[in-house]
Order: structure tokens, then C-alpha cells, then sequence
């Protein structure tokens, strides 16, 4: 008999965890890491702004992390500071800001711990809600933006000579990233989400000759992770973000020698 | 085959060269500014089917720019860009580092912008004598390899116009001489524009219909012989650089050295 918190966390977690899989290929291929780290920071300030507006959480987090991307996608094309600076201060700034607001506005009731690391036993029917509207609509984004993404991820001038719209769908793409971190809040955390976006398409490197193998391999060693984590969660009590990401991790571990031994490596 | 001069019969032409009729891409009065600094001021510039059009300049000249801007990827500060309805258009951009952390063959390369059937993507590989890489992770190539792929790629769209942005870069003195009589041949074949972009003087100019030669601004233009031995030509690029030119049309008297020079096998006067 499985017990219905059991279930709901096992659903939400391989919601998350195919939805994050072709994202984190391209947040690998387009060095976005940092990117993805910024968005995740500004969550805790969407956390304060649903308690501030007594609306759903996680409708606050979509809101400042696509209103951050938003920020990101408008100063592209400044070259005064590199963009990794400016991504390390957004983010630093938007961590700092949402641990003040969330702290005096939550008091005592919100769960601080449980946004910064995730708390995947506690979700909740309305979370896999959320979480499978975005499974069909972050997900289908990503069928149709595949080909010109790829195109970009290549040669950004090349696609842009053939005809590719490049500030459009980065544009697009950013935004479905906000999107996606903004639901995997709740299960890994806020410092742990990049994590679930470039371990497992790292991993998938090692075995994968084509864009799409790596895309579905991420998803094999993400799913794979999720299940294993939730076991390890269970087994030994301890919480289910970090285990998640601990056999994540072991996985990469053991694709690194094949990873080495590729040809052009 | 050689590298030949040869003007399409049922092209009428002006005096310069240049082919009557409409172009495929034109800029008129373009200029381009960028960070405060002129890049490119008032230059005008047409690319008609069926013709070879080189763009020679120093480093620096703004050619990679002019080109950036027919092709519609940057916006030019004055100055308009004409593309004919429907144009098709092949880039080959400078040589760059293909990213390994992206698994990616090369028919898959080719099939990025456009979809095509394996034997369509076989028949252009073949066209560029590259059909049996591929199969090959596009990482692992190397630099002639890299560049025939990625002419191969600008012409599985069948583009009216092919932009080259220096296609013989990473080729040895050989290669480079193959690389363009390909290039001769494929618009032989296709009927497409072709735009230039070479610093290699001497043979990109034998197979050109159409030598434009810039420094911020068009500094000569014509027909190869003409420009080879223009005064703004012998001021940009010394004195000597166009007796290479001239040298290069009766190649099967001479040969070259592995540094590029020639050795002649007969006097020049």
C-alpha cells in the first residue's frame, strides 16, 4: 500500500524530473548554468511576494523569476560587465532580499529550510497540479522551439542568416527556464535546483551521438535519480532534495570515465 | 579543372563587370557605426545570380560587418539593404570552434535549418567530396573536413546566394586552391550569387567575376585584372600583391612553394 504523500511526491518528482531533462541540455550546450542559478535565488522573493499578496506561491515565484528574466533578456546586449557578473549580483541581490522579506512577512509559519533544500514529501495535490500544466506546457514549448534552439546553440549567426529568429527564442527560452525553476522549487530547493538541470544532461554526454539522445538520456538518469532518492529518503529518514541529487550526482560519477574516453573530448 | 575566369555567356554586363538586371542582395549608402567607431561608411554593393563577387580588404576593414549586414543579422546606421523576394541564403561564417559538448553528426549538422532525406544530405555531401564523413561527430573534424561540411550545409537550403566569410582559413595552400575550384564549380552548377570574403589575394581572384576591395569604405571595384592593378589596391596590400594576381592565371607554367610563393617557370615583364 502506498500512502498518498508517497504517491504525490513520486508523481511531481518524474514530472519534474522529464521536464527539467531537455532544459539542462541546453543550459549545458549554451553555458547557462549561472543563469539558471539566478533564477532559482529570486524564487525566496517570490515566496514573499505570494505571502505579501496572499496569493499562491508558486504564482509569486513564476512572477519574479519571469520578471527577472525579463531584466536578463532586456540587458543582453550591454557589454560593460560580463554577463556572469551581472547574473552573480541579480542573483545574490534577489537571495538576499527574499531571505529578509520572507523571514518578516512568514514569521514563524513559513518554511524556510523547505525552500532553500525542497521538501518533495510535502506536496501537495495542487503542486502536481501545477506541476503536470507545466510538464504539457513548458514541454510542448520545447518540441517546437527544439529545432531553432539547436540551430542557436551551433552558430548564432548562422541560424540568424537562415532565417532563425535569435532574440526571440532565447527570449522564449529564458522564460520557459523561469517557468520550470519556478515549479521545481518546492521539490529541490532553491540552491539545489541547477543541480537537477545540468547533472543529468552531463551525465547523458558521455553515451549520447545525437541532441535528442542526450535530451532523453538526461530524462532516463533524472527519473532514475528521483526514484532512487525518494527510496534513499525513505530508508534512512533524511530529507529528499539532497538524496535526490546525491545519487544524481553518483550517476555523473560513474558516466565520467566514458565521458573522458569520447572522441574529440 | 582550373580556377578560370569565365563570364556566363547570357549575362550582359557593363564595363566593370557588373551584370544587368536585378540583384539578389544589394546595399545602397550603407553605413555602420559601432561603439562610437565608423565601421562602414557609405558603401554600396550588389551580388547578381550567377556571379563570384570577392570582397578583399585589410584586417579591419569591415568586411565581416558588410557581410553580416546583407545577410540581415545586424542593422545598418544609414543606408538600406535590398534581398531579392524569397531569397535563399547559404552562410559559411568565419571559422569557428564547433562546441563538443554538443553531440551532433554531421548529417545532423546539415539538417539543423532544414529538413532534408538522407540521400538529399548524401548528394550535397557529395557534391563538396564530403559524403564519407557523415556519420562522423562534427567535433572531430578537421579544419578542410570542417569547411567542406559547412559549404555542404549552406547548400542544402538551395540558396540563391552563398555568403562565404574566409572559406580557405583553416586549409593548407592545396586545399585552398581544391576549396575554390569547388566554389567555381558550384556556382558553374547552381547559378548562384556567390559573396567572397578572402584576405588570400592571389587565388581568390582568378575565380572571381567581380573584385570589390574596402577599407571602411569601397576603395576600387572591377573586374580582377583592373582592380589587381589599381592604385588604392597597390596601397592597401603593396605593390607586389598584384603581380601574384597576374601570376596566378598561367598556373600550369609554375608552382607553388608550401609558403604560397610562386615560382615562375618563365620572365614577367
Amino acid at each position: 500500500m502506498i500512502d498518498d504523500f508517497l504517491l504525490r511526491a513520486g508523481l511531481a518528482g518524474l514530472g519534474i524530473a522529464i521536464l527539467t531533462a531537455p532544459l539542462g541540455c541546453f543550459v549545458v550546450w549554451q553555458r547557462l548554468a549561472m543563469f539558471g542559478n539566478s533564477v532559482a535565488h529570486c524564487g525566496l522573493l517570490g515566496v514573499a511576494l505570494g505571502i505579501l499578496l496572499s496569493i499562491d506561491l508558486t504564482v509569486g515565484v513564476i512572477i519574479v523569476s519571469v520578471a527577472l528574466a525579463a531584466l536578463l533578456i532586456a540587458m543582453q546586449g550591454q557589454k560593460a560587465l560580463p554577463q556572469d557578473t551581472l547574473l552573480g549580483i541579480l542573483a545574490h541581490a534577489a537571495l538576499a532580499a527574499g531571505l529578509l522579506a520572507a523571514t518578516m512577512l512568514g514569521g514563524a509559519r513559513l518554511d524556510l529550510m523547505g525552500y532553500l533544500f525542497g521538501d518533495i514529501l510535502a506536496v501537495s495535490t495542487a503542486d502536481l497540479v501545477w506541476i503536470f500544466l507545466g510538464l504539457i506546457g513548458v514541454g510542448g514549448a520545447m518540441l517546437w522551439l527544439w529545432r531553432p534552439l539547436l540551430a542557436i546553440s551551433v552558430h548564432e549567426e548562422m541560424a540568424a542568416a537562415e532565417g532563425v529568429r535569435v532574440m526571440a527564442v532565447r527570449a522564449a527560452f529564458m522564460l520557459l527556464m523561469a517557468f520550470t525553476v519556478a515549479l521545481s522549487i518546492k521539490m529541490v530547493g532553491i540552491l539545489l535546483i541547477v543541480a537537477l538541470l545540468i547533472i543529468p544532461a552531463a551525465a547523458a554526454r558521455a553515451f549520447a551521438a545525437t541532441p535528442e539522445q542526450m535530451a532523453i538520456g538526461a530524462a532516463g538518469v533524472s527519473v532514475l535519480s528521483v526514484i532512487a532518492g525518494l527510496g534513499m529518503s525513505l530508508q534512512f529518514d533524511a530529507p529528499a532534495g539532497p538524496s535526490i541529487v546525491l545519487v544524481m550526482s553518483a550517476l555523473f560519477a560513474a558516466a565520467v570515465p566514458w565521458l573522458l574516453l569520447r572522441k574529440g573530448a | 579543372m582550373s580556377v578560370s575566369h569565365i563570364h556566363s555567356p547570357e549575362t550582359e554586363r557593363t564595363a566593370q563587370g557588373k551584370p544587368v538586371g536585378a540583384a539578389l542582395v544589394s546595399g545602397h549608402g550603407l553605413g555602420l557605426t559601432f561603439g562610437g567607431r565608423q565601421i562602414l561608411e557609405n558603401v554600396d554593393i550588389a551580388v547578381h545570380a550567377g556571379e563570384i563577387v570577392t570582397l578583399i580588404g585589410p584586417n579591419g576593414a569591415g568586411k565581416t560587418s558588410l557581410a553580416r549586414l546583407l545577410l540581415g543579422i545586424i542593422k545598418p546606421t544609414s543606408g538600406e539593404v535590398i534581398r531579392a523576394p524569397g531569397l535563399r541564403v547559404g552562410y559559411v561564417p568565419q571559422r569557428f570552434p564547433v562546441d563538443p559538448t554538443i553531440p551532433l553528426d554531421v548529417g545532423r549538422f546539415l539538417t539543423l535549418g532544414v529538413r532534408a532525406r538522407r540521400t538529399a544530405v548524401k548528394s550535397v555531401l557529395q557534391e563538396v567530396g564530403a559524403v564519407h564523413l557523415i556519420d562522423q561527430q562534427i567535433a572531430t573534424l578537421s579544419g578542410g573536413e570542417f569547411q567542406r561540411v559547412c559549404l555542404a550545409r549552406a547548400l542544402i537550403g538551395m540558396p540563391g546566394l552563398l555568403v562565404l566569410d574566409e572559406p580557405a582559413q583553416a586549409v593548407d595552400y592545396a586545399g585552398e586552391i581544391h576549396l575554390y575550384e569547388l566554389i567555381a564549380e558550384i556556382r558553374k552548377r547552381r547559378r548562384c550569387g556567390i559573396l567572397l570574403i578572402s584576405h588570400n589575394l592571389h587565388v581568390v581572384l582568378g575565380a572571381s567575376d567581380r573584385v570589390i576591395c574596402i577599407s571602411g569604405h569601397v576603395c576600387c571595384e572591377g573586374v580582377p585584372e583592373s582592380v589587381a592593378s589599381h592604385p588604392e589596391y597597390a596601397r592597401l596590400f603593396g605593390r607586389d600583391a598584384g603581380k601574384a594576381v597576374a601570376v596566378y592565371r598561367h598556373h600550369h607554367d609554375h608552382e607553388h612553394t608550401l609558403s604560397g610563393e610562386v615560382k615562375c617557370g618563365h620572365d614577367h615583364d
